[in-house]
């Protein structure tokens, strides 16, 4: 009898002890690569082709050189700029259109969701060529209104769909009782479901943030000055004062620099983020 | 006479209410709408009608419709196969890489233990990495001569010289691969641990007070439920990866032996200046990926009627 609860004991034990290794290999698997970029920033000239696991010889040089450099502090400065109108743009655009796609049903309302959705799964180098006569009509090229326009396409369909998704949950009864007090539906829209909504706003609008944050292609194409770029563009465009030294401890240092935010940002709002993404893809 | 007075009006003034109702909906809607035309509509448009022209990046108004010429010149093109090739591989190898290590992932994430919201943070740090930054972390980490990649394995002993992971061709689509694994499987871990969660909850508890093996639980009940997920998250995944562009970009900078249909387009579009071919490979992704995305939904759908 107690031979077998201890058995049972040792198999739980056991399990616990292969559920943590499991988990301490997940866990070490996605923080590594992140882990060794912030070990050899902290390693100055030659000591960055240390292969040593653990940071020895801490040294902040590349990044004083990193925030001494201006081009990289203005890619810092575009980037935050480009990455904050798009989200804000994006979000005032839909919270509008969401309201009738979530609470009304009228002819072709279908028909807009299935559109928002073609437009997610556009390629973006398919909008590349129209985009760049479209930026060069406007006379924005080389300019953070150009990125901001161009993000417009990335983030608009999944913000008008996930706030149509968080809308469409919202009890019918508030939108009832707000009608029978007289209330008129733009009454309705920033006075009684902007309160409600304003925790799924932050996420979808952080998402947006995120998105226009780390867009690549459109940045590389749209700007030519190093005062233009975005951080990615910068990051990507990153070499040393000869052709052949990559230099590896500055790219690593602004690296850092310029996930830390974004880091920060999804361990404080990890929970909601989560419900931003899976709200919506899953129903769509 | 008086009544049904009263009741015309009544009628009447629903519909005029309605008609208002209508007109502030697409007041509403509006923005929006003419945002996606002008972001997306026009410039899409605008690209299919390049893809007919001879049309040159410096001047954009200037130029002759040439009919397909430049699809043909484009089924002619080797590095054009290539990179169809290179695209095809990439997405058939990393998706269901993806799909088993995100469904490992979503079931730890489900259990509940001590540190589960660590884990969940910890998990979303792959994905919150600016795509750019990946690529330049894992450059270094795979470089041949001083990456930490080589020298693990070759401390371990697996390996006794130092692998080319960047610099040979094949090795560089399998960093490619492993990258783009490592970075989006956090994405298809959420996607399915939401399905996961959806499920009914006591079947998962009726299992664990029969002590069934979790194995079975999992083939038996969870998979098969998952199933319609499962489908969802990786075509949506397959249609992201068909589109890869960042990471070949930064990992094999500029070889044609390893691009894709994305980075095969922007080059011709903007480092060769040839809007027409350019706009003309791009086009035909953008149809391929149309297409793969109406055959899915439309064969989903058919299996589901079969099911249902």
């Amino acid at each position: 009898m107690i031979k077998s609860e201890n058995k049972w004991k040792y198999k739980r034990l056991l399990k616990n002890v292969l559920f943590a290794l499991l988990c301490i290999v997940v866990a070490s698997g996605c923080l590594f690569p992140f882990y060794w970029a912030i070990v050899s920033s902290l390693r100055d000239g030659a000591h960055i082709f240390s292969t040593n696991l653990w940071p020895t010889e801490i040294s902040f040089s590349n990044y004083k050189e990193v925030c001494g450099d201006t081009t990289f502090l203005y890619s810092f400065w575009n980037s935050f700029v480009v990455a904050t109108c798009t989200a804000f743009l994006s979000l005032f655009v839909c919270l509008f259109a969401s309201y009738p796609l979530a609470r009304h049903n009228f002819p072709g309302r279908k028909r807009i969701l299935m559109i928002a959705l073609s437009v997610n799964t556009l390629p973006q180098v398919a909008v590349l060529s129209g985009m760049f006569e479209l930026i060069r009509v406007l006379d924005i090229y080389n300019e953070k209104s150009a990125l901001i326009l161009a993000y417009m396409i990335i983030t608009v369909p999944f913000t008008l769909w996930t706030l149509t998704n968080f809308m469409n949950n919202i009890p019918k009864d508030i939108e009832e009782a707000a009608i029978m007090d007289g209330a008129s539906q733009r009454t309705i829209l920033l006075k009684v479901f902007l309160p409600i909504l304003s925790p799924a706003i932050v996420t979808t609008g952080l998402l947006a943030f995120i998105a226009a944050w780390n867009e690549f292609l459109f940045a590389l194409t749209f700007t030519l000055t190093s005062q233009a770029r975005t951080v990615p563009v910068a990051l990507a465009l990153f070499s040393g004062a000869s052709q052949h030294e990559v230099p590896y401890g500055l790219i690593m240092a602004a690296s850092v620099l310029v996930t830390l935010p974004l880091i920060v940002l999804v361990i404080i709002f990890q929970r909601r983020i989560i419900s931003g993404l899976t709200a919506g893809a899953i129903k769509g | 006479m008086d009544v049904s007075l009263k009741k015309k009006s009544n009628k009447e003034y629903i519909a005029k209410k309605c008609r208002h109702e209508r007109i502030i909906d697409w007041g509403f809607l509006t923005p929006c709408l003419v945002t996606l035309a002008l972001c997306a509509a026009w410039p899409l448009l605008k690209t299919i009608y390049f893809s007919f022209t001879d049309a040159e990046l410096d001047n954009l108004s200037d130029f002759c419709f040439i009919g397909i010429e430049n699809f043909i010149d484009l089924a002619r093109d080797q590095d054009w196969w290539v990179a169809v090739r290179n695209t095809f591989v990439i997405t058939v190898v990393a998706v269901p890489l993806e799909t088993v290590l995100g469904m490992i992932i979503a079931l730890i994430l489900h259990r509940n233990f001590k540190g589960r919201g660590w884990m969940r943070a910890i998990v979303l740090i792959p994905w919150t990495i600016p795509t750019i930054v990946s690529a330049r972390m894992w450059g270094w980490m795979l470089n041949d001569v001083y990456g930490i990649v080589n020298e693990i394995l070759i401390q371990i002993g697996l390996i006794e010289t130092p692998i080319p992971w960047i610099a040979s061709n094949a090795l560089s689509i399998l960093s490619i691969i492993l990258v783009d694994v490592w970075k989006t499987t956090p994405y298809m871990a959420l996607l399915l641990l939401a399905g996961l969660q959806s499920l009914p909850q006591d079947c998962f508890e009726a299992a664990e007070v029969d002590s069934i093996p979790f194995g079975r639980t999992f083939f038996k009940i969870v998979l098969p439920l998952m199933k319609p997920t499962i489908a969802v998250a990786m075509i949506f995944r397959g249609l992201e990866t068909f589109k890869i562009f960042d990471l070949v970009y930064i990992l094999s900078s500029g070889n044609t032996e390893t691009a894709t249909m994305s980075v095969f387009a922007r080059k011709h579009l903007v480092d060769y200046a040839d809007v027409g071919f350019g706009s003309a490979a791009a086009t035909f992704l953008m149809f391929f990926i149309a297409f793969l995305a109406v055959f899915w939904i439309s064969f989903n759908k058919r299996k589901l009627q079969k099911q249902g």
